[in-house]
């Protein structure tokens, strides 16, 4: 409104179903601020165990998300760019994690990397044991925060489109240089949003965690996990770790919106199609 | 190029915007209730004064542990009372006691361990005094094959057996914890897990080598785990109680219930699935 364009793509109705659609999300995390005993939040948060799991989730969360990007890129890059036989069908199959419950997830891994698992028998003669270490946290969240870069960075590249490529392709560039120079740059917003929803996905998981890793304090037992145990003693504890995730979880998602921001504005202007 | 809508258009969609919210929220918030009770209680019925013929029904919140036992139960009550209908909600003690003091309509809870109902009484919600009606000890749980080749107690603590607990927070771990102290055994358990299907998961795939559950878990999976009974087990009892929970609107059936589980035709049946007496 504040625009100074001619017109306006938001009819008012879009207003009041947006306001409806806030309350109803911000109205339980307000249930949830007013739960919080003040008198005993800062024992509760800096006691030795929660301690442990925030620092635990915030590593392993960070670690998931430089797998999810290693791995997530190029796959993102084959599903937008390449030309194969069942390609769609790696589509659906790539972003089945988005729709399956967490612990499908984990009941996955586990047949696939535990001690009687397809892969995990040869692993465990090799001497490496995955279960119930801080790896299998790692690899539970990268597989539930794949999907969500491949999704944001496949759309990402879908919008940029292949003409600058091609013209960079034209005036000599080689394929690497294109992809360094060109394409990366302009898919670096999406690039960068969907690293934030993979750690966000990495922070919040639980199904996948549980079912895999186990929780074990200090090595397994991340934020969520550690909510859920104290919820069985000590109510006001979980509330108050609740809170510690949310309060991590706003300051991720809004340091990392902020400098996109300004990407998105810089690229040059598409113009608007009819 | 036309970017407007006709006004009939329009008038539709505004329609639409006003009437949409409505219709999803109340759709959102309607199935919100019920979504904690497993069917509730017959409203048209509920008016049984004692003395009367049972009818009507009752939700009956039990630990997970009672699962199959409770749901047998229930099956003999209601062949003996025709017209009557028991429901269940099975969760973990903690949990079902959160969800009655918020509001969960519940006529008769039952829980794993005394200091969930103790929860409960604190909270003014028991009628009358809790009973309790059946106990628990621990036992060791291996996959099927032993590949450990443990036999007691003693051999969880050994370095290089992977073993999981429950957590101290939860009862099955708490019993874990004063067997671990009576018999100064010092076990270092690679997961300390909520409950006791995790623990038990985790020894049936294999990927433990022992677990600390119930008598009555191991007996529930049949097959899929060995359990290893030990003398020390009797360190650490654990007491079911069961209550009327006192917003019931069947106090009469829920009562009867109580009794039920409590007859030697109840006991009968818990000390099949492997319960103790209480």
């Amino acid at each position: 409104m504040t625009s100074t364009t001619s017109f306006s793509a938001v009819p008012r109705w879009i207003y009041a179903i947006g306001a409806v659609a806030a309350t109803a999300m911000l109205v339980p995390l307000l249930a949830m601020v007013l739960r919080v005993d003040w008198t005993r939040f800062v024992p509760l948060v800096t006691s030795e165990s929660s301690l442990d799991a925030l620092l635990l989730s915030l590593k392993t969360s960070a670690a998931s998300t430089t797998c999810a990007v290693v791995l997530g890129v190029p796959l993102a890059m084959l599903l937008a760019r390449g030309h194969f036989p069942g390609q769609r069908l790696l589509r659906s199959l790539v972003l089945l994690p988005l729709v399956l419950p967490p612990v499908v997830g984990g009941i996955a891994l586990l047949y696939t990397f535990g001690r009687q698992g397809l892969l995990g028998k040869s692993l465990e003669l090799a001497g490496i044991h995955i279960a119930f270490s801080t790896t299998a946290v790692i690899m539970a969240q990268t597989f539930v925060g794949v999907p969500f870069l491949v999704v944001s960075l496949e759309g990402a590249l879908r919008t940029a489109g292949t003409r600058y490529e091609a013209i960079a392709a034209t005036l000599g560039a080689a394929p690497w240089t294109v992809l360094r120079r060109v394409t990366l740059p302009l898919v670096l917003p999406g690039l960068a949003s969907g690293a934030v929803l993979a750690f966000a996905r990495g922070l919040g998981e639980f199904g996948a965690t549980l079912t895999f890793a186990g929780s074990l304090q200090g090595v397994t037992r991340t934020l969520p996990l550690e909510i859920y145990l104290q919820r069985e003693t000590d109510p006001d504890a979980a509330v108050a770790l609740s809170l510690v995730l949310v309060a991590v979880a706003i300051i991720v998602v809004s340091l990392a919106y902020r400098p996109l921001r300004g990407t998105f504005r810089s690229t040059p202007s598409r113009g608007l199609r009819p | 190029m036309r970017i407007f809508p006709s006004s009939g258009h329009l008038l539709t969609s505004a329609v639409v915007a006003v009437v949409a919210p409505a219709l999803l929220l109340t759709a959102c918030s309607s199935t919100t209730p019920p979504a904690t009770s497993g069917g509730g209680p017959g409203s048209a019925a509920s008016g049984a004064s004692p003395g009367q013929e049972l009818s009507g029904g009752i939700t009956v919140f039990a630990a997970a542990s009672l699962k199959a036992t409770f749901t047998s139960l229930a099956d003999q009550f209601q062949h003996t009372h025709p017209g009557t209908r028991i429901s269940f909600s099975f969760a973990g003690s903690s949990d079902l006691v959160t969800q009655i003091t918020q509001g969960a309509p519940a006529d008769v809870f039952a829980s794993a361990d005394t200091a969930n109902m103790d929860k409960l009484v604190k909270a003014s919600l028991v009628d009358g005094t809790p009973a309790n009606f059946a106990s628990n000890v621990l036992s060791i749980a291996v996959p099927p094959g032993n590949p450990a080749n443990i036999s007691s107690l003693q051999d969880l603590a050994k370095p290089g057996v992977k073993v999981v607990l429950c957590a101290v927070q939860v009862p099955c771990g708490a019993a874990a914890h004063k067997v671990e102290d009576a018999t100064r055994t010092k076990i270092s358990p690679v997961s300390e897990e909520s409950n006791v299907t995790d623990v038990l998961g985790k020894v049936i795939s294999g990927e433990a080598d022992a677990g600390l559950v119930y008598a009555t878990d191991v007996k529930g999976t049949g097959t899929k785990v060995k359990g290893i009974p030990f003398a020390a087990a009797d360190k650490a009892v654990n007491h079911y109680p069961i209550a009327t929970v006192n917003t019931t609107k069947n106090k009469a059936l829920a009562d009867a219930f109580d009794a039920f589980v409590q007859s030697d035709a109840g006991q009968k049946t818990l000390a099949a699935a492997g319960f103790g007496a209480p």
